[in-house]
């Protein structure tokens, strides 16, 4: 399979291994995406993503990572227990995309002006392994999400999945809007996916719903709430839905334990399994 | 009150006040005391379990007027298991055996879009053979799902014998699969860059064996079901859903082709090597219950075709790798069986532990730590047999996901439980249920 780049002479935006290069170490390896870059880009002023332009704040990337094996709070003989890799955060795609993602841009931005939103609702374009993601504001994920069904040049009539993503670092290091509610939007018409995303503030984790748009979306915001805390304005019952309604917590938040909940059953209280009696 | 519960059933609980009104359970030819009682038309019922996977684990939530639904819900959780959690705990290679138990009539399915999303993030290719023996399987767990649906269906509306044919040749299915990956399920066959092992000596003759005894069992269901006018009767126009239905709640698979939409990911988004095989996509234009079991059977009769394929393609391309040729994702050693049971193999270990120290390093690292994947996400759908099968993950570069995220078809096709059901009998709704085909381990994860 041949790269929607490859045909274009600009610098594949893959960031990925099949032109001989490393795996990591590429444009878009977490080495390369250094505080330094983000502090040139943030630097760099206000842009059009759609177009190509880099914006002023880019979406935070994935928490950093310190040795190896995950190992913390104990000694690590390993001799790496110093190494540090920085976060990874996606890279702004630069025109030409590549594919059908330029002819998609194109056609996306046109749409937006008819509709008379404001082309800063998509706060960046990223483009990696021959996906696209468009960052959209929180606020204005509803009418992008209508304009991308509606429009007959871009026919997203199907959303696949919606979901949440949690960047968090474990250790509660500091990440940059570290939930993210994840959209796969699948356009039938022309056989293309595109991903939506939304990164959300910890103090303020709402988002418009899209289920008028996309009704299938309805269970899926109801297990992003479920699991994520997210809470989607505008839906019509947003309710747990895995976990039982009295539920504390949103288990899938890296703040949340795996295990260790203690469980209640038929009245009683049965101990998280790492604090029951051991019978060895 | 509690005078004549006692009388009419010593099993069924006496009517408990909640704050939403009385409750009363039912079990069966006490109906007409109950609505005395009452004089109420409207009545809300939790109802089943009526499919096997409903056992404890699908709530359906119906509001009747006599014997018409007028509002359906279904309520799910029940089999929550935290595959999606637990998968950021284990290395990309353990997250297989975990998404293999959430759709468990589909594991090669869920273990196929799982390695695929994880082999582009690698951006590594797997070997062309491993590519057909995954084809190969698929389609073999693409049959016995069906047939499981089949059943199932079957017996939700009385029709016993072909609950148990479809059994029968099902369990044919997992004979086939446990010769060929070692488990009937759950097998954690395919791996990220290929497969666990190559297939057993024998495979051809064996599947050759099951591809005669499939094409000559198969006319059985249409004397059977297909042209039963009982079967004809409760199944056809029950569970309507028209293309925008399936569209705007997000149905896939056979709901939407028996709308009239021929949507399938291995035709018109081809993955893995599905572009090299000849076969159709049946598809229906009556949106009804009758038309998706029909395109079952139809399936099931194109996966025949396309295992055949596979074989042909297999003795074409010969012997080789099933796994990607690097060491650093690779693992260390090819499974082999020895007197203990399932292993690496004995040159290996006479390797790693007598000749070459690098060697056990890099298997003990690659082992117990994993392979790091680098920072991104990658989709990655596969059809499966109820429809679109996605995997979403995302790595920040280390040797565990940030996020496993699988968008099962089950989950989604479950939405449709009302629009099919509302407004038609209580006895359509179990026909509607059973050809949405719902799997809750994989609804739940």
């Amino acid at each position: 399979m041949t790269g929607p780049n490859s045909d274009t002479g600009a610098p594949k935006a893959t960031g990925t291994s099949k032109d001989d290069r490393e795996p990591t170490g590429g444009e878009h390896s977490s080495a390369e995406q250094s505080g330094a870059a983000l502090e040139q880009h943030r630097a760099g002023g206000g842009g059009d993503a759609l177009a190509g332009v880099r914006p002023a704040a880019r979406i935070g990337g994935t928490r950093t990572r310190a040795g190896m094996f995950g190992v913390r709070g104990t000694g690590d003989t390993s001799g790496y227990g110093g190494l540090r890799l920085p976060g990874h955060a996606p890279a702004p795609a630069e025109r030409p995309f590549g594919g059908w993602f330029d002819e998609f841009a194109d056609e996306l931005g046109a749409a937006l002006d008819e509709r008379g939103i404001p082309r800063d609702a998509i706060e960046q374009v990223t483009i990696d392994r021959d996906e696209m993601t468009l960052y959209v504001e929180p606020a204005k994920v509803n009418a992008v999400a209508r304009t991308l069904r509606d429009d007959p040049a871009l026919r997203f009539e199907f959303c696949s999945t919606v979901s949440g993503v949690d960047y968090s670092a474990p250790d509660g290091a500091p990440v940059d809007r570290p939930v993210h509610v994840v959209y796969h939007l699948l356009s039938m018409t022309y056989r293309r996916r595109i991903r939506l995303e939304v990164a959300l503030d910890l103090e303020n984790m709402h988002v418009d719903s899209v289920v008028d748009v996309y009704p299938t979306a309805d269970w899926h915001e109801r297990e992003t709430w479920d699991m994520y805390g997210v809470v989607f304005d505008g839906h019509p019952a947003l309710t747990r839905i895995l976990m039982p309604d009295d539920w504390d917590g949103h288990p899938q938040r890296k703040s949340y334990p795996l295990g260790g909940i203690p469980v209640e059953y038929k009245g009683a209280e049965i101990p998280p399994p790492d604090e029951r009696r051991a019978y060895s | 009150m509690t005078d004549t519960t006692t009388q009419r059933d010593p099993y069924a609980a006496p009517g408990r006040e909640t704050t939403e009104g009385t409750v009363y359970t039912v079990t069966g030819g006490d109906w007409d005391t109950l609505m005395d009682a009452d004089h109420e038309d409207r009545i809300v019922i939790n109802m089943g379990p009526q499919h096997p996977s409903t056992h404890g684990v699908l709530r359906l939530v119906l509001e009747l007027e006599g014997e018409t639904v007028t509002q359906g819900r279904a309520v799910i959780g029940y089999l929550h298991t935290g595959i999606e959690k637990n998968c950021e705990y284990r290395t990309w290679t353990q997250g297989v055996t975990f998404v293999t138990r959430a759709d468990y009539l589909a594991p090669l399915f869920n273990e196929a879009a799982y390695c695929m999303a994880v082999e582009k993030l690698l951006n590594v290719e797997v070997p062309q053979r491993a590519e057909h023996i995954r084809v190969l399987l698929m389609e073999l767990n693409r049959i016995g799902s069906h047939l499981v649906a089949l059943a199932t269906g079957g017996m939700e509306l009385g029709a016993l014998t072909g609950m148990t044919s479809g059994f029968r040749e099902r369990e044919e299915v997992l004979h086939l699969l446990e010769f060929l990956t070692g488990l009937r399920m759950n097998h954690a066959f395919f791996r990220p860059g290929g497969l666990a092992q190559d297939l057993p000596e024998g495979y051809r003759e064996r599947v050759t064996e099951f591809l005669d005894v499939m094409d000559s069992r198969m006319p059985d269901y249409d004397r059977l079901l297909t042209a039963q006018p009982i079967w004809k009767q409760r199944l056809a126009g029950v569970g309507y859903l028209p293309v925008d239905g399936c569209l705007a709640l997000g149905a896939s698979g056979p709901i939407l082709r028996s709308a009239g939409l021929a949507w399938d990911l291995r035709k018109h988004m081809p993955y893995s090597v599905y572009d090299q095989y000849d076969f159709e996509v049946p598809t229906a234009t009556e949106a009804d219950c009758y038309a998706r079991y029909r395109l079952r059977v139809d399936e099931i009769h194109e996966s025949l075709k396309i295992m055949r394929q596979a074989l042909a393609k297999l003795d074409e391309i010969g012997p080789g790798r099933v796994m990607v040729d690097d060491p650093k994702v690779a693992w260390p050693a090819q499974l082999s069986i020895g007197s203990d049971g399932l292993g690496n193999t004995l040159e290996h270990v006479r390797k790693i532990m007598g000749q070459s120290m690098e060697s056990l390093i890099h298997h003990f690292k690659l082992v117990t730590e994993g392979f790091a994947v680098p920072p991104g996400q990658a989709y990655a759908a596969v059809e499966s047999p109820r429809g679109e099968l996605g995997a979403h993950l995302v790595s920040d570069g280390g040797t565990r996901p940030v996020r496993v995220h699988l968008r099962d078809p089950s989950f989604v096709n479950l939405q449709t439980m009302p629009a099919m059901s509302e407004g038609g009998m209580v006895a359509d709704v179990i026909a509607a249920v059973a050809s949405i085909d719902p799997v809750m381990g994989g609804c739940d994860r």
